[in-house]
């Protein structure tokens, strides 16, 4: 017996082919497919960040209602999940994110201090965006790499034990 | 024999780096021998499980839960289908070992959940890792693949009529899905806030159906412990404290690292391996399990040793094996209004006592650590963590509220000359 009921579902009648292109179909079917047919649900996730990568970093309440009508879910179901994950961007993002763990480790090795800078070089807090939209700074909680403290988390790249000059230099290098 | 002799999870770290996460370097160490010997022996899942019951292994994860009688618990013959779930949401501040294996060791990652699932009836597995984690993600994922192809995972795997798939659930950043029904939920792709239990996963977990939810390092101690059997796991360690652990040692060390020693270990040993405090400095303070264990100060530390028992006597926890050192010249009130922003931050919202009281803690703290506290605060924090605790669905209530308990009586001076001189009391660095 069952404690849970599945999910609420949503039929969309629409012609999903017209949703997304067709190689992000692709990824978000194989995604749907790690789960059991009735579970479509599941790939929601993983279809977000498809989705949020493909658009430039940042997800719109126009694409989280597509990928609502795709896995035939609630709109509102899929922008719970959307604001539930610190990794989902709701507002429009710069060509790159460089998130500082602000966590106990980093604190201990000096992550204040780059965070510190990064306001004064940048002229920027946690959370904002260079002016060029070059860069979103954001603060994060722990990204689970406490031996390399402090640590950067650049785009999809753990960046270790950095000082407020490397963090400048790896910051340059970005186009 | 070679050096990785006493290593357990860390069984490649000796290989080199270029090649030690694939398939044929696990080969070379014996890997998929021990799944292999079960399915051609056809060895009775009772058996495998009464082997990791005289091993005594605990939950890796923090909690401890012998894992040979958390496997007992499901209902291995009863029809339909069953799960077994990894947990590699690794998020705990200060643990970093679970990365690590995936990174270096995914393959006996995979042997190990393939083994559990054989033992619990499972034919499917998910292994839920965070999404920060793109390295680790990539390593496992091709791991898998190799795993398939060679036909070690799969659809009637070397020929014995047994099915076993396995896929990534990737996380999006929440702290909370380390807790095991929040982690179901996420894979239900729902926000990740966790379930009222009874009734427990074994009965009721993933889509309903009976799941097991083991952490990484956990699964992944498997295989050695068949290969070389319950009793010699349990010897390693301590009675009722079986194996090798890994121990992320971080903060204000020499040389942070993953260190895999037998739990037992003196915690001066386990210092002296990440090269002492760094430079030079006095040891303060110890948070010994990750930073939502109660902390103690460094001289009480330096008599203990680490493993589960040793550590809840002295009124702490091992919990996932991250020790947090502290040296002199840290502001504890500093460090507490650090970790109170974290859980106030990672809080889901779900229950009142933790939505409402974790805010309240990192405000509170927050105005003391500026120099606008007042005594009375003190006595706030006091009862607001106090209510926080055991009056949540999950623990991360009981995890906000413990370092607050503990670092108030513990360095309940620190606070005090803060609200009084508006300056901290030991701020050297």
């Amino acid at each position: 017996m069952s404690f849970r009921t599945a999910p609420p579902a949503q039929l969309y009648t629409g012609d999903k082919q017209a949703l997304f292109t067709a190689e992000l179909r692709t990824a978000i079917e194989n995604e749907i497919a790690k789960y059991p047919a009735e579970r479509k649900q599941s790939a929601v996730m993983a279809s977000l960040t498809l989705v949020q990568d493909a658009n430039g970093g940042c997800l719109t309440i126009a694409l989280m209602d597509q990928v609502a009508a795709y896995l035939d879910m609630p709109p509102i179901a899929v922008y719970e999940v959307a604001s539930f994950y610190g990794m989902y961007d709701l507002e429009p993002v710069g060509r790159h994110k460089v998130c500082v763990c602000n966590s106990i480790s980093c604190l201990l090795n000096g992550s204040d201090e780059l965070l510190t800078h990064i306001e004064h070089k940048y002229g920027v807090a946690a959370g904002g965006t260079t002016s060029d939209g070059k860069v979103t700074f954001k603060e994060f909680e722990c990204l689970g790499a406490c031996k390399d403290a402090p640590v950067v988390l650049i785009d999809k790249t753990y960046h270790e034990r950095l000082t407020p000059a490397a963090l400048d230099q790896l910051i340059d290098e970005l186009d | 024999m070679v050096d990785n002799q006493n290593t357990v999870c860390f069984r490649t770290m000796h290989l080199n780096e270029t090649v030690r996460h694939s398939l044929a370097a696990y080969r070379s160490l014996g890997g998929y021998q021990q799944w292999e010997r079960i399915l051609t022996e056809r060895l009775e899942p009772e058996g495998i499980i009464e082997e990791l019951k005289l091993s005594v292994l605990r939950g890796r994860g923090g909690a401890g839960f012998p894992t040979g009688l958390k496997w007992s618990f499901m209902p291995r013959k009863a029809p339909g289908q069953k799960y077994i779930v990894c947990n590699s949401d690794e998020g705990e501040p200060g643990t970093c070992k679970d990365r690590d294996i995936l990174r270096y060791n995914p393959h006996q990652l995979i042997e190990g959940m393939a083994i559990a699932g054989y033992c619990i009836g499972a034919t499917v597995g998910y292994n839920y890792i965070r999404g920060e984690f793109y390295e680790p993600i990539a390593h496992f994922e091709a791991a898998i693949q190799e795993a398939y192809a060679a036909g070690f995972i799969g659809k009637n795997i070397l020929g014995s009529g047994i099915d076993f798939d396995l896929y990534v659930h990737r996380g999006a950043g929440a702290y909370v899905c380390g807790e095991e029904t929040a982690l179901l939920e996420s894979i239900e792709g729902k926000k990740g806030q966790p379930r009222y239990k009874p009734p427990f996963p074994a009965q009721s977990g993933l889509f309903g159906r009976p799941t097991t939810i083991n952490n990484t390092e956990t699964l992944a101690s498997v295989p050695v412990i068949l290969e070389r059997g319950g009793q010699w796991f349990l010897d390693q360690g301590r009675p009722n404290n079986g194996g090798l652990k890994l121990f992320s040692v971080t903060g204000h060390v020499n040389q942070p690292g993953n260190f895999e020693v037998p739990l037992g270990t003196p915690f001066r040993e386990l210092l002296a391996l990440a090269g002492g405090v760094k430079d030079g400095r006095q040891l303060k303070a110890v948070i010994p399990g990750g930073s939502s264990v109660p902390v103690l100060p460094g001289e009480i530390m330096l008599q203990l040793d680490m493993d589960y028992d040793s550590l809840a006597k002295a009124g702490t926890m091992l919990g996932s094996g991250a020790v947090i050192v502290i040296a002199e010249g840290t502001c504890m009130v500093k460090v507490l209004a650090n970790l109170a922003h974290f859980y106030a931050h990672e809080s889901c919202g779900q229950c009142t006592p933790c939505r409402e009281g974790t805010g309240w803690l990192a405000r509170v703290l927050h105005r003391i650590l500026h120099g606008h506290g007042q005594m009375s605060d003190l006595a706030l924090l006091d009862s607001v963590a106090g209510r926080i605790g055991g009056r949540t669905i999950c623990a991360l209530g009981d995890a906000a509220a413990m370092p607050v308990q503990s670092f108030l009586k513990h360095y309940r001076h620190e606070f005090e000359h803060l609200i009084k001189h508006g300056r901290p009391l030991d701020a050297a660095a």
